[in-house]
């Protein structure tokens, strides 16, 4: 077998030392030095499923964008209704250029006075320039990500242990909802939200603040039933939910709508950034379809495979993995029209020989999310 | 099992001789890094194999991993209780976790492959 070395130099989030001790398996995440696992990712994912775990995803970036104008520019930059990000709540949008192709897909946090958008770790540089681009003179834009840390704290006992541990009220929180809430003399942001599945919650502070409650987590935490988790088993659960990553499902070669997200694009909200190219787009149709499979073996298929439907090659794999949950592999794939209904058997190529698969519905599991 | 009469490869097989018939499987070291092995793609006997060849594939929850010959030669056999418990790499590598026999077709590539000694310090250093 061969092991993958990495050689660049990683940055290292406020937590690293933290990992690092507690064992963590280190790997290059989009250039940041964070934990694939702990103990392994199987234990790990099934864990977050029956109880809680605790991710860091400091490696997020966050962009705040303030002035009078800023829900004017957001309208015109993201393609999503931003006046739905009330304060209190939460949109997800599409960045997208001109020709309505994804540069990022991110999340835009309502505030009374400002909006923070939460970006792709592999992005952040690339989505500051561009809302520094577009922004009028009525707007600022500040990347506050060097600055700040992200815990995800994910799983059906997520709420109780907060609760418990840092004396948050968090049982009235819908889905999508953020709060700020005021721990060890700081203010800290907490939204109803996740990328697992499962219902859970996101908490961002200081940097300076991130360790304090990774400790508490790590070490009170511990017998409510808190464990942490590396992204390993983040990728996983995200892929079980049916979630997209970026630099997968979607990049700078695909819109919106070819990865069948017409809830994320708001054409009656007036005009933004790429509308008129992914009008266009919905008027003639899109080539490819992005679709879940799941194995009909247990051959498991990994990103980039290529996929036959009807003996030709149809597509390739964006995201494939072993799917602790549902017991076998599964993935999702772009593939031509015609092989995207539920139910159509597909082959995926995994190592020189052609695997039986079928379309099935996403998520591959129940999300377990709390209703708003 | 006596480790210290094992050989191994720089790609983390261990291989145990007996004769022209040997047993081949991954290093302790090496099902560490898999983690969580859950699908073992066995090779079929008969299948003829040159040294460095990828033989087979273990598939953990994070990745697939190619096993390569560490000579050259024959499969004869494969461990099919893999094929129910794949798990056994992690629990036993170098037991019931072996992956498959090889008859080889030149015993005397063994003496090339690492000692134990020499492998300890290609796998500490690919450690860090």
């Amino acid at each position: 077998m061969t092991l993958l070395e990495t050689a660049r130099p990683l940055k290292k989030t406020p937590l690293y030392d933290r990992h690092v001790s507690l064992g963590g398996k280190i790997v290059d995440f989009s250039g940041w030095g964070l934990p694939v696992y702990y103990t392994s990712i199987l234990s790990e994912h099934q864990w977050t499923r029956q109880s809680c775990s605790f991710f860091d995803v400091s490696h997020l970036g966050e962009i705040r964008v303030g002035g009078k104008d800023a829900l004017a520019f957001l309208q015109s930059r993201l393609t999503s209704d931003i006046s739905r990000a009330l304060p209190g709540k939460i949109v997800y949008a599409i960045l997208p250029d001109e020709q309505g192709r994804a540069l990022d897909d991110v999340l835009v946090y309502g505030t009374p006075h400002d909006y923070f958008i939460i970006v792709n770790a592999a992005n952040i540089e690339r989505d500051f320039k561009e809302f520094k681009k577009y922004a009028p003179g009525g707007v600022a834009v500040e990347d506050l990500s060097d600055n700040m840390a992200c815990i995800a704290v994910q799983g059906p006992r997520s709420e109780a242990v907060l609760e418990k541990l840092f004396g948050f009220r968090l049982s009235g929180m819908d889905y999508y909802t953020h709060t700020e809430e005021k721990f060890d003399g700081e203010s800290v942001w907490i939204s109803r939200s996740g990328y697992t599945g499962e219902d859970g919650f996101e908490i961002f502070s200081k940097n300076e603040k991130a360790g304090v409650i990774w400790d508490k987590l790590a070490g009170e935490g511990k017998a409510l039933g808190a464990l942490p988790a590396g992204l390993g088993a983040r990728n996983t659960l995200r892929l079980e939910a049916g979630n997209l990553l970026y630099g997968h499902e979607l990049d700078e070669k695909t819109t919106p709508l070819d990865a069948g997200m017409k809830f994320v694009v708001h054409f009656e909200k007036g005009d933004f950034v790429g509308r008129a190219a992914l009008l266009a787009q919905k008027e003639q149709g899109t080539k490819k379809a992005l679709v879940g499979f799941k194995m009909a073996d247990r051959s498991i298929p990994r990103d980039g495979y290529p996929v036959f439907y009807n003996g030709k090659e149809a597509g390739s794999v964006t995201s494939g993995s072993f799917a602790p949950t549902v017991g076998a592999g599964i993935g999702m794939a772009f593939v031509s029209p015609a092989a995207s209904p539920v139910g159509t058997k597909i082959q995926v190529g995994i190592h020189g020989r052609l695997a039986d698969a079928e379309i099935v519905r996403r998520p591959f599991v129940q999300l377990k999310h709390r209703k708003g | 099992m006596d480790t210290s009469k094992l050989r191994y490869t720089e790609t983390h097989e261990w291989v145990s001789l007996n004769g022209n018939n040997a047993v081949i499987g991954v290093t302790d070291h090496a099902q560490k890094e898999i983690s969580d092995v859950v699908f073992v793609e066995l090779p079929k006997a008969g299948k003829k194999v040159q040294a460095k060849d990828s033989v087979m594939v273990v598939e953990s929850v994070k990745a697939a991993f190619d096993i390569y010959a560490p000579m050259s030669g024959t499969v004869t056999k494969a461990n099919e209780k893999l094929s129910g418990k794949p798990e056994l790499v992690n629990q036993s590598p170098l037991g019931d976790g072996w992956l498959y026999e090889l008859e080889c077709s030149d015993p005397s590539q063994f003496d090339k492959l690492l000692t134990e000694a020499q492998y300890k310090n290609v796998s500490s250093q690919a450690a860090h």
